[in-house]
């Protein structure tokens, strides 16, 4: 077991570099820098002039060695400071400090982003904050509901049941984020259309929306009707998904040897489906939950960006349109570790919960 | 003339897709008739949701087809006094009526959405049959050889998996990056693919008849290298292939985060069947590795890729929605949907009409090729 888990934590370490060299490498091709140089000095800059700005901020050195500077390999870059932004490794210390010559992620330091002109860390630390409430919502939402909804459906294969639920969780996997954000606006939180203005007529709702259209205001104050909208929109995407591969394991186990004998004893149907084959049921689930945290990384960037609601996603878009080179940077390690941090705990974890497959 | 009500405007839609309905209906007597000599299409008239996907995926498709005739207005034509126009109001002049409203431009919702949809199936389809060769030609070399190729594959699939796609399109598919050596090099690698595996295909099936492997392999080559210098590097002699910068951009973006997922998918099918006996038997006779993998093994993993390319296409169609939705790779006055759901975004609580229109043309459309992958998934078990 201990093997298995170096091999792998070796493997999910080699991936995380070269995902990051590629994302550093995709960030400073040429384009991308002539970008940066003109969103951070003028826009209306010459050719020469963006050589010069870019020769002089260090971007023009080569990338292997830029990349090994962020990661704290190679000795940071010295020059390219002024008065307001000092150089890399000055700011990664507070002031006074003796400056290391080192400063990198490894050291600790993601780096200042020229959007915000904030520390990379800052930013990112209080984003995930906010979308980690976001997730940690999407995910109490649908957890219960898809894995009661594939229960439902495979504990009768063929039943009306079935086939309600199942055609239920196909229309929600047809249904990407921004279709559903947009019909949930409409329906829910439009001053003209939708159920809030018969309500507000009724005088059931004081506001002039059942639901609010944004999120912002969640930043400081989770309520449900400003939190309700972007939670469902993301979870019911992957609601039907979680759904259908429950309902497939589950249909799979109501046809084991086991379950047979367990109804010939003569229990009830009930205590067949609680005692013997829920239990093996969601072994599948599991692994597709776990995965799919991946996907949910796409619904929160539509989402935030639909609602307005200023976490993790939503600076991956501000960062991406401003080609802020250590802020998606930064933003990348986190995606990069979550996700291989999920593939690694769903491949150990169903080792664990399958009696059946044992690590040599 | 006043503004329609919703009545006439259903009707007047509905007139208006009126070769689509002809056509759906032709396709459903004739395959009806003949369901029983088609296979795995013919059996699909047999279960209820099968057909309803068929349905409306025929719908969307001969909608892309016959677009030029059903819109009722130029697609990008502004038209002053229509900006924002409520669904059914008629033109300043009094005559032919924006069923579905206008947007923020004054352009006619309904054209639109139309025209949306012939770029949706001009794309996707072929992104996801493109991305399949990919997957299938490096799948079943990896699942069958397996060894060192086999893990540095897997390890390549699983990295570019990991990649936040959001993050991916946003560096792949700027303006900027459009016209690199890396888009370019991308595309020339992944069209290659194709040329590869149908030259591998032909020349493990004639391995024995040398002038029908000749003649196989150099229709192949001169066809696909036609074609491959026409789309890759726009290089096409004739001028007959040959790819928008921006829709090339796109393209690769798509096929290159679509692959991977199709790989391991094609490498797990591989190592079910090469247990198989028919596998062992086919060896004993001394056939070549590429024969046994693309006349063995390929055709018995049929049903599952089937499934999987009608999901992938729905798949494909969420994915072009979402660099439409960022405003990526699209011109601005691009009628497809994305951008259209993001550009309607803005007035949402005034004025939804333009944004639910095409939010729900995209839904139905991947709604349809789920419940037709649904279908054949049933149908190709029931056997």
């Amino acid at each position: 077991m201990l093997r298995f888990l170096l091999g792998r934590v070796a493997v999910t370490v080699l991936t995380a570099l070269c995902l990051t060299f590629a994302i550093f490498a995709l960030t400073n091709l040429k384009p991308n820098l002539v970008k940066l140089a003109k969103t951070e000095a003028e826009t209306r800059m010459s050719d020469e002039e963006v050589e010069r700005w870019i020769e002089r901020n260090g971007y023009a050195r080569p990338v292997l060695l830029r990349y090994g500077e962020w990661l704290g390999v190679m000795p940071g870059w010295e020059g390219g400071g002024t008065a307001a932004i000092p150089p890399r490794c000055k700011r990664a210390v507070p002031d006074g400090a003796e400056i290391p010559s080192y400063c990198g992620v490894i050291q600790g330091y993601f780096g200042f982003s020229t959007t915000f002109k904030a520390d990379v860390s800052a930013i990112i630390g209080r984003a995930l904050g906010l979308t980690g409430w976001l997730m940690l919502w999407v995910l109490v939402v649908m957890i219960p509901i898809s894995l009661l909804m594939g229960v439902l459906a495979g504990m009768r294969e063929g039943s009306r049941l079935d086939r309600t639920l199942s055609t239920i969780a196909i229309a929600t996997t047809a249904t990407p984020e921004y279709v559903s954000g947009v019909v949930l606006i409409v329906v829910l939180a439009s001053a003209t259309l939708g159920v809030s203005p018969i309500l507000a007529e009724l005088g059931l709702i004081e506001t002039k929306t059942l639901f609010m259209g944004t999120a912002t205001s969640a930043m400081d104050n989770i309520t449900f009707w400003n939190f309700a909208l972007p939670v469902t929109t993301i979870a019911l995407y992957g609601t039907g998904y979680i759904a259908r591969m429950t309902r497939a394991s589950m249909a799979e186990v109501m046809t084991a040897q086991y379950i047979r004998t367990a109804r010939l004893k003569g229990l009830s149907f009930r205590a067949v489906v609680l005692r013997h084959a829920l239990r093996n049921a969601l072994i599948a689930p599991f692994t597709v939950i776990m995965l799919q945290f991946t996907w949910l990384l796409n619904g929160v960037v539509i989402v935030e960006t639909l609602f307005n609601y200023k976490g993790f996603g939503w600076t991956i878009v501000q960062g991406a349109g401003n080609n802020d080179i250590e802020l998606l940077m930064g933003c990348s390690v986190v995606a990069v570790v979550v996700v291989l941090a999920t593939q690694l705990i769903s491949d150990v974890g169903y080792a664990m919960l399958n009696p059946r497959i044992r690590v040599s | 003339m006043e503004s329609l009500g919703w009545g006439q405007i259903f009707f007047g839609m509905a007139l208006r897709f009126l070769p689509v309905w002809i056509a759906i209906g032709a396709v459903f007597v004739v395959s009806i008739r003949m369901r029983r000599r088609l296979g795995l299409y013919g059996k699909l008239f047999d279960s209820g949701s099968g057909m309803v996907g068929l349905a409306i995926v025929l719908f969307w498709v001969f909608t892309a087809i016959f677009a030029d005739l059903i819109i009722t207005h130029d697609p990008l034509g502004q038209v002053s006094g229509m900006k924002n126009a409520l669904p059914g109001t008629p033109m300043p002049d009094g005559t032919n009526p924006y069923l579905l409203g206008g947007d923020n431009l004054a352009r006619d919702v309904f054209s639109r959405m139309v025209m949306g949809a012939r770029r949706v199936l001009a794309i996707a389809p072929a992104a996801t049959a493109f991305a399949f060769m990919v997957g299938i030609t490096l799948g079943l070399a990896a699942g069958y050889r397996g060894g060192f190729f086999d893990i540095a594959q897997t390890f390549l699939a699983n990295l570019v998996l990991a990649f936040p796609v959001i993050l991916l399109f946003y560096l792949l598919v700027t303006p900027a990056i459009r016209d690199s050596w890396i888009v370019t090099s991308l595309a020339a690698v992944l069209f290659a693919f194709p040329i590869v595996f149908f030259v591998l295909l032909w020349n493990s099936r004639y391995r024995t008849d040398a002038r029908k492997r000749a003649l196989s392999i150099g229709l192949t080559l001169a066809i696909g290298g036609w074609v491959y210098s026409g789309l890759a590097f726009n290089a096409d002699p004739t001028g007959i292939f040959r790819m928008d910068p921006n829709l090339l951009n796109v393209f690769v973006s798509v096929v290159f985060v679509n692959a991977p997922t199709v790989f391991r998918i094609v490498r797990s099918l591989t190592l079910d069947l090469k247990t198989r006996e028919y596998v062992a038997a086919a060896q004993t006779r001394g056939e070549g590795a590429w024969y046994i993998m693309l006349w063995e093994i390929l055709p018995n993993a049929r049903g599952p890729l089937i499934v999987d390319f009608c999901l992938r296409i729905g798949y494909t169609t969420i994915l072009l929605g979402t660099l439409g939705f960022f405003g990526l790779g699209v011109s601005p006055e691009s009628p497809d949907w994305g951008s259209t759901i993001n550009e309607g975004r803005r007035l949402l609580a005034l004025f939804p009409h333009p944004a639910i229109v095409p939010a729900l043309s995209l839904m139905s459309l991947v709604l349809g090729l789920n419940l037709l992958a649904d279908g054949l998934r049933e149908e190709s078990l029931r056997d």
